[in-house]
Parts: structure tokens; C-alpha cells; sequence
């Protein structure tokens, strides 16, 4: 059996008492949320701990709380399957809804946490593997070894962000906050998610994500839409989440385009973007801002399908999301995840 | 050696106290300190149903899960799902009908599925599909599955135990 | 033809199956589940190097660390081993070199499995590197490193030509010659258990291995010739399989190992592998590329066929022997193919070694025909699946290579998917993105001669009858998920009149049943079943004669049924099955019976005629509905229609689980399912890696993949099955993947020659078809092999007599499974 690497286990009741654990220990302490990420991660080595501290006590970090007209509060700890339970955000947030039930499969959801998935590891095929097969490439610049093997002459790490909620958040203007025993801190999602494979998060080793602040409802109408390969299980090839905003004379006012697993942060098409700005949204529009979107993707070879057909669905998928948004048909048999016959 | 914790567990409604390392995840305590060897594993990894046990009535992966975080919840595994030598109505179905044949990921799909029909007597194949979806067969194409528990739901309601009858058990 | 015995009460209705309690309630117990007092844990160090020569190994650091029991490497086992008496190139742990990423060096026993891990890692192996064997290009290269000293040509483990007829006359003769490349990606098995075995010493030198193995008969010889003590001291005990699929029939390093440590430490040994180390083991699909030429009249008859395949076999020979044969073996089973040729080779490559996954060595090469038979009705004007039903070989026919055929149900199973789907009225006109494939395909009921060369039976049964009316059947048959202890205990208790609750199982166990040579090429229904009826009809005999003087009617009246044994013709007259026993035994003493089967002699008698023969032959024909989205490439499977001739359905639940699974395997084959590795840039590195050894990037379809499946169990009895039942285990998942490619041509008018179809191929051949292109995406070329001179075997209707006209002139290398015959002997 893959096991775990001996560790202690540390379950404290408040917030306070898990903030100073982690502050003991940051370097050799890790928070333990729904651990779907972590614990494969840790029992191939390439993540390591030698204290876990675990969340599971702490029940002020659940559940949705708030007023959806000034925003919503979403506890870090809330696990996926209660997000999908809940009739609030199911009513405000239909997209936030969509986006975490892509996220792998019905037995995942109900340990996965909407902490949790902001805070996953970046990934890469040459690094969710376990020390044995690491070893045999002589591992890699993310752990332990000097090459990044998707691109050798690159001095960067180009893991990628693999968070379906990530996106969705990042397109809405989503916030988070981050407590530590130095305070507590608010930044939005899009500042948490940083593009590099290795150091992916701004959240320090001692800072523990307590909240997700989401914006006052009907501010965005929003949606995602995922690639994968199977309908369940599979992490994203490709995610875009995408937030619009649109005036009573059909012009777009405002709107966001993130896309996910295609650099080691959810991207921002801001090309696309500017395509859509102060037009209205009709099939040349949306297809032109698809087209630009690709622009700011690098799909490399370090998952699922080959990179150059990620990058062609690009504009398949933010087009279709942008199709959902403004209510025009479906072009082709393409959903939000997969085809739909 | 090994940092050992002594915890309560509730395991099919029995209370048993239990020595083991700290490291172990809750698929280890069910099938090597407990010899609860029904839940069965097939990556260790998450990424194939097959140690699925409910906690608190609710499908979760046993080797996800740090055994120190289930301490004092409700656990259910394959070995409770019987009353006695009566079998389950998912149970019965499931041998009826061609659900199990290797047999391996039996135990998670018959776990996955007690969920399922506690929250959703009468599903449909659709929602039979999508409520498995994490639970990997590769011997039955599914068919055969997704038959055996809508039949079970069936049963369940007829029986009056539907829906709530189901969870409250859990 | 023979009669065809006719059921009682049990066979062919949907009992339940016998081992489904135990499975439903977690109370059967996996290899893994055994846990036996004072067991350690044993783990082992595996390669981290593709090919290269061991220097030295250094296990002191690992003898050292507290809680270490017992340190192996390979000079405590240097007897080597393997499945085929050809292909002896294993050991069970390497001795001088290494031959891919996963091939084990040594063994580590200790307390815990944590301690044995950790005991691995502080093995210090020196390497001298080797040159990476990557696939065919490094293969073939004469100047690269060799990963054997033994083959036919370098690192061609097995070169074979074989020629049907004359050839050359057939093509001749044709209106249409078609000509295709064909590729067919390796895959694996991926049993959702994962293998496990644990070492027991009995008694004095005894040892028994407890281990989820198909094949405990092939384990328990290889076990005999490593560890090189009596085979009568060594006992297999095959536990309940979860999940087989061919990737547990070879005997594998961890379960030699274990015996091994067992014995050095007098106490049992428990090995469980990870599922990467399953990936490991592999013994999957062989990554084939095809060239197939065929001959067509006007009519769509096929006047001649030449096939050339060339496998990727990884690291070492597993079945491959045998493989190579299959690739080319069952080509003319299903349509007249009067003249053939067919040309093999294997290659050695620094992967995990390739050998049999459901449809072993078949599944390839019918895809490349199906396809190419699509595209030849597309040539002609034909309906694909009228041409097909016009070339169906007839019952009883003996095929140019010499395969003789029994039943023969294709005809039926192409007219019930045919009607099924309404292919007449929507074939071709769904519209541009929806379409429909058809492709038919056959497969052995059992291999029709063992793996090494002997004259006794392929399986055994042995029957005691107990005075309470139970009846305890003993075979060596293994259960994988596939049925066969409930297709054991129907068997007898059908002729027995009594229920399976009257039957109590001991199978799989090398010291207690009679052999059974394990559960691989879908022998065991036919034969264990064939088996299994002549031991129950001899017990029927042995209870009628003292019955029949006791209640005084003639023995041949007396009807077995209902837990009785009665007269015919007055039911009244008779004894319950239990006092029936009593009173044969007063009479007899202990009664017992004994029933074995072994297959009928093939015709053919040419080097290499030893690979194709079979009792019977099943059949289907599948048609595959796609949705194929032309924007993303993205395929979606509505409907799958099947038809199975199985002969005879023993349970018809079980069998349309069978033919289900198959189709949700040939799905995973066709559409994601692949076998890939990591070869890193060479100027780096010499890493060679398999791309993702997991459950999670290893594509195996969910719930939500799997399409409707319609399924028509058609019923062609054959004389030499139990109740006429033929195979249903690996047959059903073979059409599988070409009807789907022909689909996905039938949807957007482009051609995928190879698997998994992915959808970036697809848009690839949609853009060379709209710059006006030929519309394919597949292989290019077919190397230049040299495969030697063809063996000439006159064909039946050229009346040969099934000798090779030129077995004299031609010098084959290496071995073939059959020309091992004398150094067995």
C-alpha cells in the first residue's frame, strides 16, 4: 500500500490555537483541509510535512453565511458537496455552482473544500508521480531536481494551475482572507494565484485561508465551462471562467475572462476581453474575443491531450461561454463539460 | 518509531478504541487495526472509488482520509450494511443482477450507492450515473450497476424504509 | 456433428452467481485480505534505469536498519523463468542487468512495509548505462545496445512468415487491391485490485503461495524451476481475482520472491504491489504496427490477404511468442480468405514487458481488417454489412491456415445489430457529425494446445459425493470476475438435479484440485465445463446403478431433478439425491468421479499451426453510433449494439456481463486507453518512463462514458462446448474499436487509422480532407523488415494435407511454442 511518510497530527479547536501550531513550525507544518490534494501529494513525496494541522474542528471555517446583496461569505472549509447543497449560492451564483461540480467526482466533493481547490498544487506529468518514478527522470526543478522537463532550457517551473473554482472566482472578483498569528489579511483571488509553477500561492507557510468573500450578488452573471477527458475524476485541461455584465441596451459594460490550466495561474484574456468592452454581444463578437483569448495561453505538454489541440479549444470554450452568458444558441454540440447530446 | 495516537472510532455503529500510528489514513485503521477487510483499495490515490466507506452518511474516500479526523464520526463499510444474515436490498440486487463480478470495487459502488438512494429513493439512470461517477468498474460496463441499485431503490420504497428509512440506518 | 447435451433445471436461467454473497458483503477475501500470524512485509527496489548493466549492489545499509528481516537479490535466485519453455528470460530478481524502469533488483523483508520501503531506498545499486531501446526506430537500429542475447535477429525477439496458398495467384485474380497502415497503441489490463500474494512455509520445506493469479498451474511451475525444490513441496493457492484481464497470467517476480523469502526466513511472507508497480508488471497490449493488403472481387469476396505486423514487446518475451502468432492467427476465421499471408515480428524495447490483455494479439490486426473491409464496401458501392454477411465462412469449414470452425453464428449476429440500430434506414444519413460503424470479429473458445507441450487433459474435475447430499467439486480453475466457479457449480448440480447450495467449491489450489491450466484465452467454460458434465455424468451413472436395483426400475429411467433421483415414468418411485447417495455408497463404498477434458486435435501440421486452433470459435458483430462534434474532434457514444454468438448462454445475466464488459473495455481501447511513455531529450538524459502509471491519467472510462448497450445473445450451439456454450469472456470487445472508427468516418467522412482515436486526429484529418486531401489520420510508413522466407502451406481447398510444402528449406530462428515439443519430452 502507498502510505503516508510518519508525521504528527494535530487537531486543534479554534482558529487561534491552529494559527500558532502552523507559527511554530511553518516550514515543516502543513494545513490539512478536505486533503484530496495533500494527502496523494504527501504519500508520493513531493510534497512533504512532518506536522499536519488539521481543520476538521473547526466549524466556524464552514458553511455560507451573509447577506448575498453585500456578498457572501463562503468558510474556507465548506466542503464542495455543501456548496452544491446550497440553495443561496445555487440562486445568486449558478456558475460558482458549475464550476465545483466539475470538480472530480461525487466522492471527492464530499471531502474536497472550496479552500482547498484555491490552494491546490500546481501539476505537471512529470511531477504528480511518486518518488520512485521521479527518481527515474532524475526528478524535476519543482522538486528536488534542477529541469523543468516541458521546457529544459526554461528557468521557470510551468506546472499548472488545476483549480476549477480558481477561474470562476478569479473571473467575479472574488476575495479571499487569510489569517495568520501576525493578523489577518483580505486579497482578491486573482493576488493569491501567482504564475509560477513552485511558488503558485501568495499565502505564506504560517497563514491559514479562513474565508472566500464573494461580491454582491447580481453584480456579474457568470459561468464555467471545462475540458477534460472523462465527465468525472479528471482535472481540467482547460478551464474558462468568465463574468459578464451587460447594460439594458445590450452593450457588454464589464467583463472578466479567466482561464485555467493553461499557465501555473488562472490567465486573464484581457485581449478578449477589450474585443468585448462597449459592444454588443453578437456570434462575430464572441468568436473574435475566443480567437484572442488564445493569445495569452501557453499550453505545454504536461497533461492530459497533446498541447496544441488545448490551445484550439480555447476558442471553443470561452465562445461558449460567452454564448451562455448573452442566451444565444449553441453553436456545434459543445456544453460547459463536454459534448451534450 | 511510528507516532501512535489511541482514538474512538464508530464503525458500523460499533464503538471500538483503537492504537495506531498517526500517519494512517482511515483505510489503513478500517482493514489492518480493525480487519475490516471488505473496504477494499485500488490506488491508494483517490483516483478510483474503490475504498469508498460513508462518514456521517456521506461517500468519502477512505484512503483520502487521515483516520485521526474520523475519530468520534460515524463510519459505515460494507460489513454493516446487512442487518444479520439478511442482506441489504442493494446487496440482494447487486448479487441478483449481475452488479458484482470480480467483485473489487463492489464494496465502494455498494457505498457510493446506500448515499445515493438515503438522499434519492427512486433516481434515475441518470442520476444512478452521475452519483457513481467516482467509482471505477472494470469488469461490468456499468449496465449492469446502474440496474441494480434503481431495482434497489425500488425495493426500498416499497418496503417504506425509501429515502429516510435508508439514511437514518446511516 | 455431435449432439449437443440439453440443459435441466439450472442451465440457462439467470441464478444467482455463487461467489456474489460473499463479494456483496466483503466477506471474500482478496490476496491482500489474508493476513497470516507472524507475516512480514516485503517490498522491492526497482530499476530506475531503462537498460543497463548491474556493477554492484550494496544491501548493507538495508540489513542494517532496525526492523529488517531478510534481504534477496538476484544471485539468491539465478534460475531463470518465464510462461513460455521459449521465452525463459526472467529472473526474479535481475541478475546482471536491468532491462527497463520497474524491472525489480532486490527484495526486502521487515516488520513493517513503511521499514521494508525505507530499507529499499538505502540499496545502493551501481549502473553501467545501456542505450535506451525506445520503440521500433531504436529496435530496429543495428548499432544500438542489445536487451537479450537470445532472439532471431538482434533485438527482433520473433521473426515468422507464413504463406496460405498461392498468394500471388489470388491477388491476381482481384478487381480491387487495397492497401493500409495501420496502428494499434498499447494498453493495459488495469484489474481494479491490484497484485498481492503472500509465502506460507508448511511443514517441513514446504511452501504454499497464496496469490491473485490466473494461472496458479504456470505459477506453480515457474515456482518449481527458480526455486529449485520438489514441485510436490510447492502449493498455489490462487485467490478470488479482482479483475484479470490477461495481466495476471504470467508468474510474476514478487510471487517467486515472496516463496523465495519465506522459505529463507520460516515464516510467511505478504507482498501487496502499488498501482504503479502494476503498470509495471504490465503483460498488456502490444503497441502493433500493421500493413494489411487485400484482394477484392467486384462482389466484395476476398480472393487474398497479406498482413504484416510488427509488435513492440517491451523487456522481455511474457507471451510474446505466442502473441506475435495471434496477431495473424484468427484473420481468416471469420470471412473466406482463401489465400493468406502473414508476416510477424516482435521487438525488444526497454518498457514494460507486453503479452496477453483480453483478445490477446487479436484485437489489432481486426481492427486493421474491419477498418480496411469498411473502406473496400465504400470502393465497391456495398453495404458494408451485406458484403461482410456475403463472405462469412460456413460452419465446419477448415480456413486457408487451417482453423478448423464448428459453429458458426456471425450470420445472425450481423441481422440482429443490423436491425437493432436500423442501419439500413440511418447508416449515412444522420447528417454530417452522427454516424454509424460496423465490424464483426471472432475468437477462440480456449487455446487448443497448452503452453508447454504435454498430452494430458487442459482441465480437470474431481467430484466426492457425500452421504448429506452435498456433492464437494474440486478443479483448479480460477475465479477472475468471469464466472467460472458458478459456471462449475451449474454444470454439476444441472446434472445432478440438485441446487448450487448442494455444491461446495475447493478450487484453484495446486495441492488439492486436479489441474486446470488457468483462466486466460477463454478455455475455462468450455473446457473446465466439458470437464465438469463428465465427472457429474459419471457420478449419475455410479448413484443410477445401485438406485435402479434398490427401487427396481431400469437404471436408464431413472431422472435426476429436484433434489430426487425418480423413476420417468412414475415420479413417485424415487429417493431424495441424499438417501440415492447413501444407498450407492452401502453398495460402493466412497464415492468419487473424476471428468476431464483436452481439445480436439487440429488439422494443421506446420511449424507454427499451433497458435490459432481452438474447440470453438464465438463471434459478434457490433455496430457503434457516434456523435462526433467536427469543431473539437470530440466523440460521444450514444448506442452500442451488439450480437454474441456464445454458443449457448449458461446464465444469460452473467453472459450480458460478459459481453457488457467487453464493450466498455473495446470503448476505453478505441477512444482514450493508452499505454504511453517518456522518453526525455536524448541529449540529457536516458530516461524512459511510462507517461503516467495511475489510475487518474491512465483514461479508463466512468459511468458517464458508457453508451447504451443493446444486447442480442445469439445461441449457435457447438458440439464441442458444454450445452453447446462457446466463449464470451474476450470476443465481444473485439469489434469494439473499429466500429467505432468506422463510424467516426461514417459521421464526418474522415478516416482514423489507428487507437485510441483522439480527437485532435480527427481535426486533423478534417483539415487535410478540406485542403483536399485523402482525409486520414494514421501511420505513414511501414519499416523495411526482413521477415525471412515464408513457410508455403497449401490450403485445404488447394488440397493440402496441413503439412508446410517447404518446412525443409526454410530455417526458422529462435522457437516457436510448438517446436519446444522434443527438448520437453
Amino acid at each position: 500500500m502507498l502510505r503516508l511518510p510518519e508525521l504528527d497530527f494535530l487537531s486543534p479547536s479554534t482558529i487561534e490555537e491552529a494559527l500558532q501550531m502552523l507559527a511554530d513550525d511553518p516550514s515543516g507544518t502543513r494545513v490539512l483541509a478536505g486533503g484530496t490534494d495533500l494527502v496523494p501529494n504527501l504519500k508520493r513525496r513531493h510534497q512533504h510535512a512532518r506536522r499536519l494541522v488539521s481543520l476538521g474542528r473547526l466549524a466556524s471555517l464552514r458553511g455560507v453565511s451573509g447577506d448575498p446583496a453585500h456578498g457572501l461569505r463562503v468558510g474556507a472549509m465548506t466542503t464542495l458537496r455543501s456548496i452544491l447543497k446550497n440553495e443561496v449560492l445555487e440562486q445568486h451564483w449558478p456558475g460558482l455552482i458549475a464550476a465545483v461540480r466539475s470538480i472530480s467526482s461525487p466522492v471527492l466533493q464530499s471531502m474536497g473544500t472550496i479552500g482547498g481547490n484555491l490552494c491546490l498544487d500546481t501539476r505537471c506529468t512529470y511531477y504528480n508521480q511518486t518518488e520512485e518514478w521521479r527518481s527515474a527522470i532524475g526528478y524535476c526543478m519543482k522538486e528536488a531536481g534542477d529541469t523543468c522537463w516541458v521546457a529544459p532550457s526554461s528557468s521557470r517551473c510551468w506546472a499548472i494551475a488545476a483549480s476549477d473554482a480558481a477561474p470562476l472566482l478569479c473571473a467575479i472578483g472574488a476575495r479571499v482572507r487569510l489569517a495568520s498569528t501576525r493578523g489577518e489579511r483580505e486579497l482578491a483571488v486573482e493576488a493569491l494565484l501567482c504564475d509560477d509553477g513552485i511558488a503558485y500561492l501568495s499565502k505564506a507557510p504560517d497563514e491559514v485561508l479562513t474565508d472566500v468573500l464573494l461580491p454582491p450578488a447580481g453584480t456579474w452573471k457568470a459561468t464555467y465551462w471545462k475540458l477534460r477527458r472523462r465527465g468525472s475524476i479528471d482535472f481540467p485541461v482547460l478551464g474558462v471562467g468568465t463574468a459578464l455584465r451587460v447594460g439594458k441596451n445590450g452593450v457588454v459594460e464589464d467583463v472578466r475572462i479567466f482561464l485555467g490550466a493553461v499557465a501555473s495561474a488562472p490567465v486573464r484574456a484581457l485581449a478578449a476581453e477589450s474585443i468585448l468592452q462597449g459592444h454588443i454581444l453578437d456570434e462575430t463578437t464572441l468568436v473574435s474575443a475566443g480567437k484572442a483569448a488564445q493569445e495569452v495561453a501557453t499550453a505545454l505538454d504536461n497533461t492530459d491531450f497533446t498541447m496544441t489541440w488545448r490551445r484550439q479549444m480555447i476558442p471553443h470554450y470561452v465562445a461558449g461561454t460567452l454564448r451562455e452568458l448573452a442566451d444565444l444558441p449553441r453553436v456545434g454540440l459543445l456544453g460547459a463539460d463536454g459534448l451534450e447530446c | 518509531m511510528s507516532r501512535m495516537r489511541t482514538d474512538t472510532f464508530t464503525v458500523n455503529g460499533e464503538r471500538r478504541e483503537v492504537a495506531y500510528p498517526a500517519h494512517h489514513t482511515l483505510l489503513e485503521v478500517l482493514r489492518e487495526e480493525l480487519a475490516l477487510t471488505g473496504t477494499k483499495h485500488g490506488c491508494d490515490l483517490g483516483e478510483c472509488g474503490t475504498c469508498t466507506v460513508l462518514v456521517n452518511g456521506e461517500p468519502i474516500l477512505a484512503c483520502l482520509a487521515m483516520a485521526a479526523d474520523m475519530a468520534g464520526k460515524s463510519i459505515e463499510t460494507v460489513e454493516g450494511l446487512a442487518t444479520g444474515p439478511v442482506l441489504h436490498p442493494l446487496q440482494r440486487c447487486f448479487a441478483d443482477m449481475g452488479a458484482a463480478q470480480c467483485g473489487y470495487c463492489t464494496p465502494g459502488m455498494l457505498m457510493s450507492a446506500k448515499a445515493l438512494l438515503a438522499e434519492n429513493a427512486a433516481p434515475s439512470e441518470d442520476e444512478v450515473r452521475s452519483a457513481l461517477a467516482g467509482n471505477l468498474c472494470r469488469c461490468t460496463g456499468y449496465q449492469q450497476i446502474v440496474e441494480a441499485v434503481r431495482a434497489a431503490g425500488s425495493e426500498l420504497k416499497t418496503q417504506g424504509c425509501g429515502a429516510k428509512g435508508a439514511a437514518s440506518h446511516g | 456433428m455431435a449432439e449437443v447435451k440439453k440443459p435441466g433445471a439450472l442451465i440457462g436461467t439467470p441464478f444467482r452467481r455463487v461467489d456474489a454473497v460473499g463479494k456483496v458483503t466483503g466477506r471474500t477475501l482478496y490476496a491482500d485480505d489474508l493476513v497470516f500470524p507472524r507475516s512480514v512485509h516485503m517490498r522491492l527496489l526497482r530499476s530506475n534505469v531503462p537498460h543497463a548493466e548491474i556493477v554492484s549492489i550494496d544491501v548493507s545499509a538495508a540489513r542494517a536498519l532496525e526492523g529488517v528481516v531478510g534481504v534477496l537479490t538476484g544471485r539468491d535466485m539465478p534460475e531463470p523463468f518465464g510462461i513460455l519453455p521459449v521465452s525463459q528470460d526472467e529472473h526474479a530478481l535481475c541478475l546482471d542487468k536491468v532491462r527497463f524502469v520497474g524491472d525489480p533488483v532486490a527484495a526486502v523483508a521487515a516488520l513493517s512495509e513503511e521499514v521494508a520501503d525505507a530499507a529499499c531506498k538505502l540499496i545502493k545499486v551501481e549502473y553501467r548505462a545501456l542505450a535506451t531501446i525506445a520503440g521500433y526506430d531504436d529496435a530496429i537500429d543495428p548499432d544500438k545496445d542489445l536487451i537479450h542475447a537470445y532472439g532471431d535477429d538482434r533485438n527482433f525477439h520473433k521473426k515468422l512468415s507464413m504463406r496460405f496458398g498461392d498468394l500471388d495467384a489470388g491477388f491476381a485474380r482481384a478487381d480491387l487491391v487495397l492497401e493500409d497502415t495501420v496502428f494499434f497503441e498499447g494498453n493495459t489490463h488495469l484489474p481494479m485490485e491490484m497484485h498481492a500474494c503472500t509465502a506460507v512455509p508448511e511443514g517441513d520445506g514446504r511452501v504454499a503461495v497464496h496469490s491473485s493469479t490466473q494461472t496458479p498451474h504456470y505459477l506453480h511451475k515457474a515456482l518449481t524451476k527458480v526455486l529449485g525444490i520438489p514441485a510436490s513441496w510447492i502449493r498455489v493457492i490462487a485467490t478470488t481475482n479482482g479483475g484479470g484481464f490477461g495481466g495476471k497470467t504470467d508468474p510474476f517476480n514478487h510471487e517467486i520472491t515472496a516463496a523465495k523469502m519465506a522459505l529463507a526466513l520460516g515464516r510467511p511472507v505478504r507482498i501487496a504491489l502499488s498501482r504503479e508497480e502494476v503498470f509495471m508488471c504490465h503483460r498488456g497490449r502490444h503497441p502493433t504496427l500493421m500493413r494489411i493488403k487485400t484482394g477484392f472481387k467486384k462482389d466484395g469476396s476476398i480472393v487474398a490477404q497479406h498482413l504484416k505486423t510488427l509488435l513492440d514487446g517491451g523487456a522481455y518475451g511474457s507471451y510474446g511468442v505466442a502473441s506475435t502468432y495471434y496477431t495473424g492467427a484468427l484473420q481468416c476465421v471469420t470471412y473466406k480468405i482463401p489465400t493468406y499471408q502473414f508476416d510477424g515480428a516482435r521487438v525488444w524495447t526497454n518498457k514494460p514487458p507486453c503479452g496477453p490483455k483480453r483478445g490477446h494479439g487479436t484485437p489489432q490486426p481486426r481492427f486493421a481488417q474491419e477498418i480496411h473491409l469498411d473502406k473496400a464496401a465504400l470502393r465497391l458501392g456495398l453495404d458494408p454489412a451485406e458484403m461482410r454477411l456475403q463472405q462469412l465462412q460456413p460452419a465446419g469449414a477448415v480456413t486457408a491456415n487451417w482453423l478448423k470452425i464448428g459453429s458458426m453464428g456471425l450470420g445472425p449476429c450481423i441481422n440482429a445489430v443490423v436491425e437493432g440500430s436500423r442501419w439500413k434506414e440511418r447508416r449515412g444519413k444522420l447528417g454530417f457529425g452522427r454516424g454509424l460503424g460496423i465490424a464483426c470479429s471472432s475468437y477462440l473458445s480456449g487455446a487448443g494446445l497448452p503452453i508447454y507441450w504435454n498430452h494430458m487433459p487442459h482441465s480437470g474435475v474431481q467430484l466426492k459425493l457425500d452421504r448429506s447430499g452435498g456433492v464437494a467439486v474440486f478443479c483448479g480453475e480460477t475465479e477472475c470476475g468471469q464466472g467460472s466457479d458458478s459456471v462449475l457449480a451449474a454444470c454439476v448440480a444441472d446434472v445432478l438435479g440438485i441446487e448450487l447450495s448442494d455444491i461446495r467449491l475447493c478450487v484453484a489450489d495446486t495441492d488439492l484440485t486436479p489441474v486446470d491450466l488457468g483462466s486466460y484465452s477463454s478455455r475455462v467454460t468450455l473446457m473446465m465445463g466439458n470437464a465438469a458434465l463428465q465427472a457429474a455424468e459419471r457420478a449419475k451413472e455410479l448413484i443410477s446403478g445401485p438406485v435402479a436395483q434398490e427401487l427396481g426400475v431400469p437404471a436408464g429411467r431413472l431422472v435426476f431433478a429436484d433434489r430426487r433421483v425418480f423413476d420417468s415414468e412414475n415420479p413417485a418411485c424415487g429417493r431424495s439425491f441424499a438417501e440415492a447417495v447413501v444407498i450407492a455408497e452401502s453398495k460402493l463404498g466412497t464415492l468419487g468421479t473424476t471428468g476431464s477434458y483436452t481439445p480436439p486435435r487440429a488439422p494443421g501440421r506446420f511449424r507454427g499451426a499451433g497458435v490459432g486452433p481452438s474447440p470453438a470459435y464465438s463471434y459478434s458483430a457490433c455496430i457503434v453510433e457516434v456523435v462526433v462534434d467536427p469543431g473539437t474532434g470530440l466523440v460521444h457514444v450514444p448506442d452500442v449494439w451488439i450480437a454474441h454468438d456464445v454458443g449457448r448462454a449458461l446464465n444469460p445475466v452473467l453472459t450480458r456481463g460478459q459481453v457488457e464488459g467487453g464493450i466498455y473495455m473495446g470503448l476505453g481501447e478505441a477512444l482514450m486507453e493508452e499505454s504511453a511513455f517518456r522518453r526525455l531529450p536524448k541529449k540529457l538524459s536516458n530516461a524512459l518512463v511510462h507517461k503516467f502509471p495511475n489510475m487518474l491519467e491512465y483514461k479508463s472510462p466512468t459511468f458517464l462514458e458508457m453508451p447504451r448497450i443493446h444486447t442480442t445473445i445469439v445461441e449457435d450451439p457447438d458440439p464441442n462446448g458444454p450445452y453447446g456454450a462457446k466463449e464470451v469472456g474476450q470476443g465481444p470487445m473485439l469489434p469494439v474499436m473499429p466500429a467505432v472508427a468506422n463510424a467516426i468516418f461514417d459521421a464526418v467522412g474522415v478516416r482514423v487509422d489507428q487507437v485510441p482515436i483522439q480527437p485532435w486526429m480527427i481535426l486533423k484529418a478534417l483539415a487535410e480532407k478540406e485542403r483536399g486531401g485523402a482525409g486520414r489520420f494514421g501511420p505513414a510508413e511501414f519499416p523495411a523488415v526482413d521477415y525471412g522466407a515464408a513457410l508455403h502451406v497449401p490450403t485445404p481447398e488447394e488440397g493440402g494435407d496441413g503439412k508446410a510444402r517447404n518446412a525443409d528449406e526454410v530455417g526458422i530462428k529462435g522457437g516457436t511454442m510448438t517446436e519446444t515439443r522434443k527438448e520437453i519430452r
